[in-house]
């Protein structure tokens, strides 16, 4: 099938790249994806890509890992077995505020962190055990790789992509 | 080249007009106050009292320093006080009374001449907050220069003469300050309670065994050399290296007068370090002269920090609305608004770690610092950490916002505010008690700063180029981009 044809483009240096992507863009092709060594600063926007939502998420997670620290401090000093903190037996969470603020960093810390990162995983379909995706090993090395499908346009596109200091040019079906 | 403009000139020479008229009034109002005032004082807030406050008859006491078995003792019941305010305000309210009661006759008499101490003391403390807290974050901006020029960093190379301007205000500041501290040694102020004639003396009433045991650190002599070593210290430093900078512009001699500028930063940030440690036990924590903290220098610099980056914030702001700053882009402010928010952050875990650890030991020799906050000032002290920590974080959190001046602007002008109540709260309760407000003398003595820091910054800043031409990163700063913003008047395209 015609449409399941994909260019893979390499190159090696990150800001040619960078330059590439946007010469691409301006030509109107889509770009499916480019697999990078280490992030590229400013590569989502040469992309078109909309920005992550991952900062929202983290803010609620962390607001979450607050709400939980509360209850749980509750809970445990002052519900469940009241205990005499620091002398002060009072058996109200709120005098007893203070002893519990690091518990409420820390598990914001804590909820916000871990959250983030399996949400990640879960947005960008990884997880355990799962077989690469990227379709060369050089891209976890030092070699950038930029695949854009093809529409029956492969020597246009290749010609395209040779004039923007591409190593290599591959035309590849995808599977 | 920047022009200090005649309007803004005028403008700060009427604050500083304006600020002196205000306080020449309120010292001499001061000075007119007399035993009757005091006890009126006194009646007024045992008034108070009855109306349904606690322990605000007992407070006075914790912060004089001479009488200290009485101190401890109405510590604890004030800081009984403080635990079950919500449960039982009636009983607490009692005691704190009953104790004031059992005292007698004379000591109504000494409490009345300490009363009026403080009600002397007033103008000179809000002097002395302002003071503190404009020779402060002068000091902090130059220290975060001398941090600029030791990292050698990239990114502020063209807000490096703004930094060098602000400092032009040290000077002044530093004068006034020894001017205030003599006044203090001679007696002419009563801001330091060992000061007070007898503290040293075992034969006196006043003698104080406690501070007695610190002469070797807490006596006028060493007070003195130790403030003048502070100043002329950071002033040399500010002297040479404004010096320094500006040959730098015009060396051209392979970087060997940046080097030396960059030797002198080292050994002016170790000396700071020290300094500045030792100057808030001198000058802040000297006003408590029992109570002890051993983060307050950490503390102090952390309030001052946030306050010189937020300065710098708005003085980078300003100019570059007159087009004063040439190679200034969104993202520098971007840098600055990070600074002040992590540094917020910062002062918080200070301020909190602080709190906490005495709050949980509640040893009565530490916790009087936060009873007498506690029980006198719990609006501005309480009120500050929403200031200095919920509103900045909450403002200053998005990333597009740090790069809004707009923002930037209401987001430094509470933190300013919220750090110069920090500086009140830890200055006023020791010096006035519980005989404070907010008026005319703490007004006058903002304008008065505010109009010296803006003559000497702006006319500082107009007398060399805006820019450190001669610095080998200038090319770094003025490309300066932060991956994640967009500058104003840019697509997407421009990036990189």
């Amino acid at each position: 099938m015609e449409s399941s044809k994909v260019i893979h483009a390499f190159y090696t240096d990150d800001e040619v790249l960078l330059d590439a992507v946007k010469t691409v863009k301006a030509a109107h092709h889509h770009i499916e994806e480019v697999f990078c060594p280490f992030p590229v600063h400013g590569l989502d926007k040469a992309m078109g890509l909309a920005p992550t939502r991952l900062a929202i998420t983290a803010f609620l997670y962390g607001i979450i890992g607050l709400a939980f620290a509360i209850w749980m401090t509750n809970y445990m000093m002052i519900d469940d077995w009241p205990q005499d903190i620091g002398g002060k037996p009072s058996f109200s969470w709120v005098e007893n505020m203070p002893a519990f603020v690091p518990i409420m960093f820390e598990l914001t810390v804590f909820f916000a962190a871990h959250l983030m990162v399996i949400t990640f995983y879960m947005r960008s379909r990884i997880w355990p055990f799962k077989d690469a995706e990227n379709p060369d090993p050089r891209t976890t090395d030092d070699h950038f790789l930029m695949e854009i499908p093809v529409h029956n346009n492969e020597a246009e596109l290749t010609s395209l992509l040779s004039e923007t200091g591409a190593v290599e040019i591959n035309v590849v079906d995808k599977h | 080249m920047y022009q200090f403009s005649g309007r803004l000139k005028t403008f700060s020479l009427a604050l500083i007009v304006l600020g002196f008229v205000g306080l020449a009034y309120s010292f001499y109002n001061g000075s007119q106050k007399t035993l009757e005032d005091a006890k009126h004082a006194i009646e007024a807030a045992s008034n108070d009292a009855h109306g349904g406050g606690h322990g605000e008859a007992a407070t006075p006491h914790a912060a004089e320093a001479s009488h200290d078995s009485h101190a401890v003792k109405t510590d604890k019941e004030a800081h009984a006080a403080m635990i079950h305010a919500s449960e039982d305000k009636d009983t607490s309210h009692g005691d704190a009374h009953a104790s004031s009661e059992a005292h007698g006759t004379s000591h109504d008499d000494e409490h009345a001449t300490h009363v009026l101490h403080q009600l002397q003391n007033r103008p000179w403390s809000a002097f002395y907050v302002a003071l503190f807290f404009s020779l402060g974050l002068t000091l902090l901006v130059l220290t975060f220069y001398a941090i600029q020029r030791v990292a050698q960093v990239g990114w502020s190379v063209v807000i490096l003469r703004v930094m060098e301007a602000i400092t032009a205000n040290l000077l002044p500041v530093s004068i006034i300050m020894i001017l205030v501290l003599a006044a203090s040694v001679m007696h002419i102020n009563h801001l330091f309670p060992w000061m007070a004639e007898g503290v040293f003396d075992p034969e006196s009433d006043k003698y104080d065994a406690i501070i007695d045991g610190k002469s070797i650190w807490m006596n006028a002599t060493g007070f003195m050399l130790r403030s003048i070593a502070y100043l002329v210290i950071w002033n040399v430093y500010r002297f040479l290296i404004r010096k320094g900078s500006i040959k730098e512009d015009t060396a051209n001699d392979g970087n060997k007068t940046y080097k030396k500028n960059y030797n002198m930063s080292v050994i002016f940030l170790f000396l700071f370090m020290i300094t500045e440690s030792m100057m808030s036990w001198d000058w802040i924590m000297g006003l408590d002269p029992h109570w002890f903290s051993t983060l307050f220098g950490w503390y102090v610099l952390a309030t001052l920090l946030v306050s010189a980056l937020t300065v710098i914030a708005f003085v980078t702001i300003y100019l570059r609305s007159k087009n004063a700053l040439p190679g200034i882009n969104d993202s520098h402010i971007h840098d600055l608004a990070k600074f002040m928010f992590g540094f917020s952050v910062f002062w918080t875990y200070l301020w909190f770690a602080q709190f906490m650890l005495i709050w949980y030991a509640d040893i009565p020799e530490e916790t009087t610092y936060f009873v007498a906050r506690f029980t006198e000032y719990k609006l501005p002290f309480l009120g500050m950490v929403v200031m200095n920590f919920v509103f900045p974080i909450l403002l200053l959190i998005n990333s597009d916002f740090k790069s809004r001046p707009w923002f930037v602007f209401i987001g430094g002008t509470v933190i300013l505010l919220g750090h110069y109540v920090d500086v009140f709260v830890m200055v006023m309760p020791s010096t006035v008690g519980a005989q404070w407000s907010f008026g005319i003398p703490e007004l006058s003595a903002i304008f008065f700063f505010i109009g010296l820091f803006i003559y000497t910054t702006f006319s500082a800043f107009a007398k060399a180029n805006p820019i450190t031409k001669g610095n080998p990163f200038l090319k770094e700063s003025e490309h300066f981009h932060y991956y994640n913003i967009e500058h104003k008047g840019e697509g997407s395209g421009d990036h990189h």
